[in-house]
């Protein structure tokens, strides 16, 4: 009897002491969170900050003009045929063209993954699949360059005209390492589909094709398009595995199957060998600024797919 | 649940009882380490050196770091040894982030008026050879003949005497010092970056694809070299190290350690242990390297070489 008594006594405080108690978790959550919201904000601004002042150096102190810089087609940061000359459009060519292409590669494949594990068999497909797929998305991405560098070069060479070194190659080990980004947000798309509506088509008699490819595909659109540019966003900014394979010489490639450059691989292999504060070691920061006001217009684009999703 | 729970008891004790024995195994070097001690009047040298740069110096740097944080008398001198690259290593030794920069070249071809304040040490000397895939049927060629490769008057191996068979460049990038070093003594001139050419940065990358690409040239240090690439000869001299060290073969570069000033004691003393007799003929030919005081030859910065 005691024991019953004395238990609601125990369990509940009284009430203008439990509100404390909760006032004072409150505030300490609150300002845990806010002190790493803040840090959060001072570190993306210091990078933002550090990659600007160091990349507008190029133009400002070393006089560099825009336009030669983003449009010039000669690279040539040494001087080493007199003046020094930067022009970056080789490498954005390279960088937009080995993303572009893993997309198209690793697109469908990534669909159809998506559409296997939810629509077709999500039982043993989604236990097989999700987990081979998440794995690929832990690998290094160095050993990527090492298996295309091994596998993939020597295979392009046998096959097709040239080295095997290229923007083809760059792609299809990029394609392969964006497929997890993309399969994952097509699956949580396709899984959060609301499931009166593939109910209503298969009651007006339409089949399981019929429903994935007019009802299905049609809804998700925005949201597996949004994967895709998240993918290709990942594409552009790798650098290692692709400078492995690319072949990295500063021109633009007459074909798929010759040496060509992105601006992370350039980046990468130059970086360490310039002094900082030199104008080659600033071309490399404004190539560094380059890369991040592209993510800037990836995010934005995925911002817009999100809103176009909601309505 | 119930077949878990020991599973994962077992698991844990068996990750404990492993991390044990790799903590006895360390702690046991330690104290052999620390065993020998005969704390004698360099015992008072303590600090700790951060030597950053050259990739090509590194392991050299590395091993030595090794055996000089063993020995017992500089017991209290710690050693951080980091690559990221000649240029990276000049700018910190000048910019006073580094006590030591490992570089590949002259720090008078990098820097400016900063490479008047740093000291050069220079520790060893690596020597470079042109290196073909085995099949191209070409095994010596003239700095003329290179020259004409690397600019690409010459695109194919018949030309010079070898199979018919387009030639596949594998250069450095342009800011490399291994690549300087082989435009400044082999070629004796600058070259662009050829359309086609690949670039990399990284010896065992640009070993593999030689071996690989039909047709490939490129550069590699002495101590990459083995049956899978072919050395060729250059201007019929062969590159090996007694050929360096009397001064017949041209292709060579000093691997430089700057300080900024004339170094601080213990700076000295991890500069001294790799100069010394037992590192130089010990560490250095065993990783490739050419030992300084073996060189007959001399060089400065604006390449005179002298006797």
């Amino acid at each position: 009897m005691k024991a019953i008594d004395e238990r609601p006594v125990q369990a509940q405080p009284a009430p203008a002491k439990r509100l404390k108690k909760h006032h004072a978790e409150d505030l300490v959550g609150r300002s845990y969170t806010s002190i790493c919201v803040a840090l959060l904000i001072v570190i993306i601004i210091s990078i933002v900050y550090f990659v600007a002042s160091k990349g507008l150096a190029t133009f400002i102190r070393d006089g560099v003009s825009l336009g030669d810089f983003l449009f010039g087609t000669t690279w040539d940061p040494e001087g080493n045929q007199g003046e020094p000359v930067f022009g970056v459009l080789p490498f954005i060519f390279g960088s937009f063209a080995t993303s572009l292409l893993a997309a198209l590669i690793a697109s469908p494949l990534s669909i159809c993954a998506s559409l296997f594990m939810t629509e077709i068999v999500p039982g043993w497909g989604k236990k097989l699949l999700q987990p081979v797929i998440e794995l690929l998305a832990g690998i290094p991405s160095v050993v990527y360059g090492f298996i295309g560098l091994t596998v993939v070069v020597p295979f392009l060479r046998d096959v097709f005209p040239g080295q095997g070194i290229g923007i083809a190659a760059g792609a299809l080990v990029l394609s392969v390492m964006i497929l997890p980004t993309i399969t994952s947000v097509a699956v949580d798309a396709l899984s959060s589909l609301p499931r009166g509506l593939k109910e209503s088509s298969f009651a007006l008699g339409a089949t399981r094709w019929q429903t994935i490819s007019r009802v299905i595909l049609p809804t998700v659109l925005p949201s597996i398009l949004t994967g895709i540019v998240l993918g290709m966003a990942r594409a552009f900014g790798e650098a290692l595995a692709v400078q492995m394979v690319i072949g990295n010489a500063p021109h633009i490639p007459r074909s798929l199957f010759e040496s060509a450059s992105t601006l992370t691989s350039v980046i990468t292999l130059d970086m360490g060998n310039t002094v900082m504060g030199t104008v080659h070691s600033n071309a490399l920061w404004s190539m560094a600024l380059a890369l991040m006001f592209m993510t800037f217009i990836f995010v934005v684009i995925v911002r817009l797919l999100e809103r176009r999703h909601r309505i | 649940m119930k077949l878990k729970k020991p599973l994962l008891m077992i698991c844990t004790l068996a990750l404990v009882v492993m991390l044990a024995a790799c903590g006895s195994k360390g702690t046991e070097g330690d104290s052999n380490a620390s065993g020998t001690t005969t704390d004698n009047k360099a015992a008072e040298l303590s600090g700790s050196i951060l030597a950053v740069g050259s990739t090509a110096l590194q392991p050299l740097v590395e091993q030595a770091a090794q055996k000089f944080m063993a020995e017992s008398q500089y017991s209290k001198i710690q050693v951080q040894v980091q690559g990221g690259g000649s240029g990276t290593g000049l700018t910190q030794v000048s910019g006073g982030q580094a006590d030591i920069g490992n570089s590949d070249v002259f720090a008078e071809e990098k820097l400016k008026d900063e490479a008047k304040d740093l000291v050069d040490h220079q520790v060893a000397v690596v020597a470079m050879a042109a290196v073909t895939n085995p099949d191209v049927g070409v095994d010596n060629l003239t700095k003329q003949q290179l020259v004409d490769i690397f600019t690409g008057k010459v695109t194919n191996w018949k030309e010079l005497g070898g199979k018919d068979e387009a030639i596949v460049i594998v250069n450095r990038p342009s800011s490399s010092g291994t690549r300087k070093t082989f435009e400044k003594y082999a070629l004796g001139t600058k070259t662009e970056d050829l359309k086609g050419s690949i670039q990399e940065d990284s010896s065992g990358t640009v070993k593999k694809i030689i071996s690989e690409s039909p047709g490939a040239i490129g550069y590699l240090a002495l101590s990459y070299l083995d049956d899978k690439v072919k050395a060729v000869k250059y201007e019929g001299v062969e590159a090996t190290v007694e050929n360096v060290t009397s001064g017949k073969y041209p292709v060579w570069a000093y691997e430089h350690m700057y300080t900024k000033g004339e170094p601080k004691a213990h700076v000295k003393a991890f500069l001294d242990y790799i100069a010394s007799d037992a590192v130089q003929n010990g560490d250095v030919v065993e990783l490739g390297y050419i030992p300084v005081s073996k060189m007959e030859v001399k060089r400065d910065a604006d390449g005179n070489i002298s006797k």
